[in-house]
């Protein structure tokens, strides 16, 4: 293959990761934004999507589009109610203390990988996907399954943009992110937002990794990048800008593509994650956002 | 209160040495070379408690000072051939480098921020480690031979692979550790180190360059991780990637949470409680990040002194 | 005599807002001096400024002769410039005698005073009334002790310039006497500048008045000449009485 063909493949590759990082770092961006909170269990509310995807998919017999829609509605709802749970019992305890909710996430995250690797196993196993659609291009075949993540993606973010932007939800949302206490003296039910907004973002992550499952497999282990790169994706495009996050989850995506066609998967992690911690060290509004008041 | 007892203090910590040492020869087996392994590590959490327990700075990034001793101790014997008291020095130094730099530019940030960035350049610490596989083993790691691991001391040539030896060589390096934190931490540095901690922008309206003040605990945080890690490859003969990896920079801090913040044997006891609760569960179940992620959680909520650090709230105020 | 601190031309602007407008202004070694204007003057900016706290947007700041407009606030305390907060902020979680010694083993590790910590604690703490405290966590002293604590804090810096923001702020009026009895001990040994909204204790303590508004310096002088000036009458009395 010639360069041209190969590096639109890259690409396209590109393309897909930026679709679903670009939905795992909105959920780790609003629950900053809002909550002021840093979820280091978000890569494990992933990975579950990714994983009762598969159980629910395997469940239900039929053509694997059945299952797909099945798990595309049960696993974000589930992973939601699990999000919801650990709410309410640790963080609105610790009164969402930035490095008490710190230590009691990376807990969660210990819990929830052990828990899978428990009832699940450490196997890589597949979802199929929906459909098997080739679109042949004049140098290769691409999935049209691919291309329809990004674009359910691409929906997706715009729905949460409305949501966010035009209705009261997301006023009030904006709110309780501006001054938590004055949001409470106007009777915005502060509690309610919090829980609501952290079981959306687990709802993100869980999203993000039905759509990719059938692409790669489901594994315990599988939260660790995504939590890696949206970490990344949110302090590079500005914590809590859901614009910045977007753009940046495109160029960290497509970065990675095509530089890991390139160079070594590990020397592109290097670079990636230094560049990221410089960023935060001497422009740790991010490269979009605008200096604080 | 400062000044109260420094005499009860010093004879406390005494008297946990003594304690430690006497244990070597009651000890059955397989429980010293436990207790050689704790010995070591508490250094580690010692090292991380004089940051985030006296400074209040959080570093979710330790492992990279740790394992910067332990492949700084490692490298040069396996590579180099160096011997132990060199190789050991080696590791110290690299610690203290690295400590230096990271903390030059992570100290730029704080809270939240301060985590995130630690983490991040262990992270790239990690990966720099499996990307020069050639060098440093990889994932797999490098056996430091048993020849290569005497120590000569004027003739007398002592093997550090000796159950016994091995035991009061991680001994001498954590009674030393332990006396030179009880000396710091009673210091005026100490003092000044908890005043940042409690109000940093008042301790600089009283005169003190807080940013070389930090700079000067992380750097000494990152030696002591750093001695750790180097006795580490030293007396255990294996030096591996995992050690690098995040697991080993929130292991000191659950340690440290567990026995107690800002105290100076809380490290200790938090390491040998862990330890002992992982191997006594271990026989029922292989579920070992469970009870670290369910012990973070319930310290976290209910018990966020740590046993010491309550111990000196209810009932020995003059604890150091 | 030559001034102990003058700044020129000193502004710094917050967004739109003037807080400090181009202001001149000189303190006298020795001299008690009280700022008052009403709120929002600027004046906590501008005693910001002068410790250091805050970097001015033009103009500059020169203490002792020396320009200080770009250093540190850290390094204005060692030069003898100390600032005692608005708001109580001791350490809340250290004894008394702990907060007093931070200051004091600054100054014996500057070689500007010697002896031990431990005696110069105590001093601090006797000159304040608070030598019997020395043990108490200062979270759990009274307001009124707190505020003493502070300035023995102050005092322990053995400043050259101590600057107190608003010290009066919620003493009882028994506190507020021995407070005045303090002050004129302290400029026996240091200049005073302080920010007071109590009208009796600025016209009892202070040797000159600057009046602030709006950013800049509305007039200067002894108390008479202040409490004579129309237009302070003007912009100060008439905003705070009616």
């Amino acid at each position: 293959m010639h360069f041209g063909p190969h590096l639109l493949l890259a690409a396209l590759e590109g393309l897909v990761t930026s679709a679903v990082l670009a939905l795992t770092a909105l959920g780790l961006s609003l629950v900053f934004g809002v909550m002021r909170v840093v979820n280091v269990a978000h890569g494990e509310f992933f990975m579950l999507g990714a994983v009762l995807a598969w159980a629910i998919s395997t469940a239900i017999s039929g053509h694997p589009a059945v299952g797909f829609v099945a798990a595309l509605v049960v696993a974000p709802l589930l992973v939601g109610l699990v999000a919801l749970v650990a709410e309410r019992l640790v963080l609105r305890r610790l009164n969402y203390n930035p490095e008490g909710t710190i230590v009691a996430t990376i807990g969660m995250l210990y819990i929830i990988q052990q828990l899978a690797l428990t009832f699940y196993g450490p196997e890589a196993r597949p979802v199929e996907p929906p459909f098997n659609y080739r679109i042949l291009l004049p140098w290769f075949g691409y999935s049209g399954y691919k291309l329809s993540v990004v674009a359910a993606s691409a929906i997706l973010l715009v729905i949460t943009w409305l949501v966010l932007t035009r209705t009261r939800i997301g006023l009030i949302m904006r709110a309780t992110q501006y001054d938590r206490e004055t949001a409470q003296a106007f009777g915005v039910p502060v509690e309610r937002v919090y829980a609501g907004v952290f079981a959306v973002g687990a709802m993100l992550a869980a999203i993000a990794a039905v759509l990719i499952v059938p692409i790669s497999q489901a594994h315990y282990l599988m939260g660790q990048d995504p939590l890696l790169l949206s970490f990344i994706v949110v302090i590079i495009g500005g914590l809590g800008s859901l614009r910045g996050t977007v753009v940046a989850a495109i160029l960290i995506g497509l970065s990675d593509g095509i530089i890991s066609m390139f160079f070594s998967p590990t020397l592109a992690k290097i670079i990636a994650t230094l560049v990221v911690a410089m960023v935060l060290v001497f422009r740790p509004q991010g490269l979009f956002g605008t200096t604080p008041r | 209160m400062r000044d109260a007892s420094p005499a009860k203090a010093y004879a406390l910590h005494v008297g946990v040495i003594a304690l430690l040492f006497a244990l070597n020869f009651v000890l059955p087996d397989y429980h010293q070379g436990l207790f050689a392994r704790i010995m070591a590590l508490a250094v580690f959490a010692m090292g991380y408690n004089l940051l985030f327990g006296y400074v209040g700075l959080l570093s979710l990034g330790h492992a990279m000072f740790f394992s910067a001793g332990l492949y700084g101790a490692g490298l040069t014997v396996h590579h180099l051939g160096w011997g132990v008291p060199e190789a050991f020095i080696a590791g110290v130094t690299c610690g203290a480098l690295l400590a230096l730099v990271i903390g030059l530019l992570a100290l730029r940030t704080s809270g939240v921020a301060f985590m995130i960035v630690t983490m991040m350049f262990a992270q790239v610490f990690y990966l720099l480690i499996l990307y020069f596989a050639a060098w440093t083993g990889g994932d797999q790691g490098l056996v430091v031979q048993q020849a290569s691991r005497t120590l000569n001391l004027g003739g007398a040539s002592l093997d550090l692979t000796d159950p016994t030896v091995r035991y009061m060589s991680a001994l001498a390096l954590f009674a030393v550790v332990l006396l030179i934190t009880l000396t710091v931490v009673r210091s005026r540095f100490g003092r000044v180190l908890v005043a940042i901690r409690e109000n940093e922008e008042r301790t600089k309206m009283l005169g003190y360059d807080t940013v070389a003040n930090k700079l000067a605990a992380v750097v000494a945080s990152g030696a002591i991780c750093a001695a750790s890690g180097a006795a580490y490859a030293l007396l255990f003969g294996y030096v591996g990637s995992s050690f690098a990896g995040v697991q080993y920079s929130i292991l000191p801090l659950l340690w440290v949470l567990l026995g107690g913040a800002a105290t100076t044997l809380g490290p200790l006891v938090g390491t040998l409680f862990m330890y002992y609760v992982t191997d006594i569960t271990s026989g029922f179940t292989s579920a070992y990040l469970l009870i670290v992620g369910v012990a973070l959680i319930l310290l976290v909520l209910f018990f966020p002194k740590g046993i010491l650090g309550s111990i000196r709230e209810r009932w020995l105020g003059w604890l150091p | 005599m030559t001034p102990l601190l003058t700044t020129k031309g000193l502004s710094r602007h917050f967004g739109g807002l003037r807080a400090v407008d181009v202001v001149d202004f000189a303190l006298i070694p020795g001299e008690i001096r009280a700022i008052i204007g009403p709120n929002g003057a600027g004046k906590t900016t501008f005693v910001s400024l002068l410790s250091g706290r805050i970097r001015p947007s033009s103009g500059m700041v020169v203490f002792d002769g020396a320009d200080i407009t770009t250093m540190p606030a850290y390094r204005r305390v060692r030069l003898g410039v100390a600032y005692t907060f608005q708001i109580t902020s001791v350490f809340a979680n250290l004894t008394a005698f702990d907060n007093v010694a931070l200051p004091v083993q600054r100054t014996l590790t500057d070689g500007r005073s010697k002896g031990q910590v431990r005696s110069g604690v105590m001093a601090a703490l006797e000159r304040t009334g608070l030598a019997d405290r020395a043990g108490t966590l200062a979270g759990q002293l009274s307001y009124g002790h707190q505020r003493l604590l502070e300035v023995a804090m102050g005092l322990a810096l053995k400043p050259r310039l101590l600057i107190l923001d608003e010290p009066t702020q919620g003493l009882a009026d028994s506190e507020i006497d021995n407070f005045i009895t303090l002050v004129r001990e302290i400029a026996r040994g240091a200049t005073v500048l302080l920010i007071e909204h109590n009208m009796p204790v600025v016209m009892q303590l202070a040797d000159r008045i600057t009046v602030f508004n709006s950013g800049k310096i509305l007039a200067e002088g002894t108390p008479e000449q202040i409490r004579a000036n129309a237009e302070v009458q003007d912009a100060y009395l008439g905003a705070t009485h009616g």
